[in-house]
């Protein structure tokens, strides 16, 4: 069960698919408006991401190596319509504030990566956990990246206003709302202070002698993903 | 320049100059201070607490920066003045002055500093950080309120086909941002750096003929009673908006205008197109600041292309 619960931490920490992969940029920059479409969208991934790894990890030795991506296109798309037609179904909400960006989940590159480089070459409990580690890696990111622009954008939190609104017609003072970042421009700006703040955490961290990253990444068996994902972008864990 | 001297160079005659970029950035200060007067005279006291908002937290945020991040500190450059009191400069009066400070904040801190600090930035940092206010705060930074009455500047009153009084608009005694309503406060500054050499006419030069090429050929399809070539409509697009401070002062800026001569007059006649485009046939009445932020990130290629060729080099093949 160790293999299991490093494969969480993995996700979630080591090999943050937001923070330190820069895996899954679309959705990351387009969706998180508000902290709700943040854990929403971090949620969908993380079941079809879980699923489709569960199912490829069973299928690993029946897909032949040659056809393997049409393969795992059709498994990962099976159940982003599932995840679709349930959230239309049970949230519609939610549907509506994701709108494109559900169907897009099939193409997001975490989970075609994680198919590819984990699930399709391991058994199918460390699949699953790497499903979840993962998955709940996106989330995290995604509801930190869309708390920050609420609240500066909006002076919301998960809808409840945090900061009292300014109104100028009635003369009452209070927050004023950068809207800049609930637009494009502010996804752009809080990633990249979420990204510089959490490399400086895992510096100091490593500098008191606590070993919080690994260049190298994943050496249990994934060798082609970290050491990929390490040489694109060497910012995310060089210290 | 005591540090220089330790370093002796010997054989070619180089020629140093006593030229440093404080020198530089202090005379753009001093060239800015007409319109500042200017503004001040015109706005009143909110517009002197505009000024002093963005000036003081550019100065301070960089310094903060710097100190915090174990790096020389640069604040007797000057540069952070001149970003602050360009800032100044493009607010209006009437918007809350820690609408400034947080610009400022953003130009120095993300736009410069994150960058690299002075010369690194890819992007003017006032600019950047007027149309960063400009997409949070839009309804503060497009009223214009002038002698008590909210009204519209020149420029939209041009987009809206109605006649404006160029006299005014030259003197400046018209709604606009603090800096940008004085034609002649901004000819006095640009004199000044001209005579100094602090900047030559290449890049405003070809921003504002290509800009009057522009509005003269194309003026005509926007507004039916403007004709090819309608000097009238001509002037009041030259001395409206922030044209003149955009092109004598922000497009000129060392770091983010192309080095090649060549690519400066590419860069300048670029900037000319796209704010008359913004002008004529964009969703706004002004479009200076985009034009040159659109520019400063194209001013890579621009240089890339405009490369001089060394002697001997090329030639036929």
């Amino acid at each position: 069960m160790n293999r299991c619960t490093e494969r969480v931490y993995n996700g979630l920490v080591k090999e943050n698919p937001t923070f330190v992969l820069m895996l899954g940029m679309c959705p990351t920059l387009a969706v998180t408006t508000s902290a709700i479409n943040g854990v929403g969208m971090g949620l969908s991934t993380t079941v079809v991401l879980v699923l489709s790894n569960m199912l490829i990890s069973m299928l690993r030795k029946v897909i032949p190596d040659s056809v393997r991506m049409p393969a795992f296109i059709v498994v990962v798309a099976s159940f982003v319509t599932i995840v679709q037609f349930l959230l239309e179904g049970f949230v519609p909400s939610l549907y509506d504030a994701l709108g494109l960006y559900i169907p897009l989940i099939v193409v997001n590159c975490i989970i075609l990566g994680r198919a590819e480089s984990y699930a399709s070459k391991n058994p199918v409990l460390p699949s699953i956990f790497d499903g979840i580690g993962m998955g709940l890696g996106f989330t995290v990111g995604l509801t930190c990246i869309g708390i920050v622009r609420e609240v500066i954008g909006a002076g919301q939190i998960f809808g409840y206003q945090l900061l009292p609104l300014a109104d100028e017609a009635a003369g009452k003072a209070g927050y004023v709302p950068v809207t800049i970042f609930i637009l494009a421009p502010g996804a752009f700006l809080v990633l990249a202070g979420l990204v510089a703040l959490q490399n400086k955490i895992k510096k100091n961290a490593a500098k008191k002698g606590k070993k919080v990253t690994e260049t190298s990444g994943c050496g249990e068996g994934c060798g082609s993903c970290g050491g990929c994902s390490g040489k694109v972008f060497p910012t995310g864990n060089e210290e | 320049m005591s540090e220089n001297n330790l370093l002796k160079m010997s054989s070619s005659p180089h020629i140093r100059s006593k030229i440093t970029s404080s020198n530089i950035m202090l005379l753009v200060v001093v060239a800015l201070l007409p319109s500042a007067a200017f503004g001040v005279w015109n706005f009143g006291l909110p517009a002197l607490i505009m000024l002093i908002s963005t000036t003081v937290s550019a100065v301070l945020t960089e310094y903060i920066y710097e100190k915090l991040m174990h790096k020389k500190v640069t604040i007797n450059d000057f540069s952070a003045v001149v970003t602050g009191l360009l800032l100044g400069l493009n607010m209006p009066a009437t918007a809350p002055w820690w609408m400034g400070a947080l610009g400022s904040v953003f130009g120095i801190l993300i736009v410069k500093q994150l960058f690299g600090g002075l010369g690194q930035n890819f992007m003017n940092p006032a600019l950047g950080a007027r149309c960063f206010l400009l997409i949070s705060f839009t309804g503060p930074m497009t009223r214009f309120i002038y002698d008590g009455v909210t009204g519209p500047t020149p420029l939209a009153l041009l987009k809206g086909g109605e006649a404006v009084d160029t006299m005014d608009m030259l003197i400046g005694t018209v709604p606009g941002t603090i800096g940008e309503t004085s034609v002649i406060a901004i000819i006095i500054g640009a004199i000044l750096l001209i005579l100094t050499g602090v900047i030559d006419l290449r890049i405003p030069g070809t921003y504002i003929v290509s800009f009057v090429l522009f509005v003269g050929i194309f003026g005509q399809f926007t507004e039916a009673s403007v004709g090819l070539f309608d000097p009238q409509y001509i002037t009041a697009h030259l001395c409206g908006g922030g044209l003149m401070l955009g092109a004598w002062f922000m497009a000129t800026d060392y770091v983010t205008a192309p080095i090649t001569k060549k690519g400066q007059y590419v860069y300048g006649a670029l900037l000319g197109i796209l704010t008359g485009l913004f002008r004529l046939f964009g969703g706004s009445a002004e479009g200076v600041s985009y034009a040159i932020i659109i520019g400063n990130l194209l001013v890579p290629l621009i240089e890339r292309v405009t490369l001089p060729k060394p002697f001997g080099k090329g030639g036929e093949k």
